[in-house]
């Protein structure tokens, strides 16, 4: 079994409403600091035997993330 | 006519679908998103409602459905394919439609009766339009934004492939307030507005939404 984990955040272009909200919330509570927020989405995914890279890559590719709108990262074991 | 309404999980408005295409003069058929059968269909409507939950992304499993397949490959081949907002989501996701549709910018739910301006009356779903025409019919969504990258708003544009824009105000904060888009060829279109809900004076704003139903009978009788 080995652990393979995916991220997924909106492309840079297209505007992110609730990393918006989220940098709101930030700057209320005083951490002015912070000048930017990006909300994404982390999957974990469990695979049997050694991960295929290219398999990987399709599933993360074709139905975790819309490469109209996102950007995709692959992160497999480094172990 | 025969005209096909897909059910996926979690689909809300197939009934009024369905309706909208009786009213209109169609004879509806329910198809099950799970079945490689489009029953002889000459055309399908891909109703709103919330298909898995919107788990993922909104429209984004259902696209995957097995009876989806079958629906991408016909519609390459020119069979009508109207998407109503969930619907037109699965088309985005499903590669059939260019963009994708995101997050409110108000992160709210806007429910209300909404100005559409016809941009093309020319597809197979709005022959009974005029180009410029102004019609009012309900929009009730979560994660209507219609966002592409610049470059691709040029070409759709430069395409002539915006079909509604909002007027009146943007409900959602969509790109150049662009309420609904087509293909190429004119057959498939998707919009987040519903006119299924505008096709009876008792229980919708007006009866502008009828006439996609009626456009795309006349569309299969001349294909």
């Amino acid at each position: 079994m080995s652990r393979v984990v995916v991220d997924v955040v909106l492309k840079p272009e297209i505007s992110d409403p609730q990393g918006q909200a989220v940098l709101g919330a930030l700057g209320r509570l005083g951490h002015s600091g912070v000048t930017s927020v990006r909300q994404g989405k982390h999957f974990v995914l469990e695979v049997d035997g050694t991960p295929d890279e290219a398999e990987l890559k399709q599933i993360a590719e074709t139905l975790l993330a819309n490469p109209v709108i996102e950007d995709v990262e692959l992160h497999l074991p480094t172990d | 006519m025969r005209i096909g309404i897909i059910t996926f999980p979690g689909s809300l408005d197939d009934v009024d679908a369905a309706r909208a295409v009786r009213l209109a003069g169609g004879e509806p058929v329910a198809l099950w998103h799970a079945e490689h059968d489009l029953k002889d269909v000459d055309a399908v409507v891909l109703p709103g409602g919330f298909s898995y939950g919107d788990y993922l992304r909104a429209g984004a499993i259902a696209a995957r459905a097995p009876l989806m397949q079958d629906v991408v490959e016909r519609a390459k081949q020119g069979l009508p394919v109207l998407g109503i907002c969930n619907g037109f989501q699965v088309l985005c996701e499903a590669g059939l439609l260019p963009g994708a549709l995101t997050r409110n910018s108000h992160l709210h739910f806007r429910n209300r009766d909404q100005v559409l301006v016809v941009e093309r009356a020319d597809t197979a779903w709005t022959h009974a339009y005029a180009d410029g025409q102004r019609i009012v019919i309900p929009v009730k969504n979560g994660e209507g934004r219609y966002v592409a990258a610049d470059a691709d708003l040029d070409r759709l544009e430069g395409e002539n492939r915006v079909v509604f824009r909002y007027a009146d105000g943007n409900p959602n904060g969509s790109s150049r307030d662009i309420a609904g888009v087509t293909s190429e060829d004119g057959r498939v279109v998707g919009l987040m507005p519903h006119p299924e809900h505008a096709v009876e004076d008792l229980t919708g704003p007006s009866t502008d939404g009828l006439g996609f139903f009626t456009s795309v009978l006349k569309a299969v009788v001349a294909a």
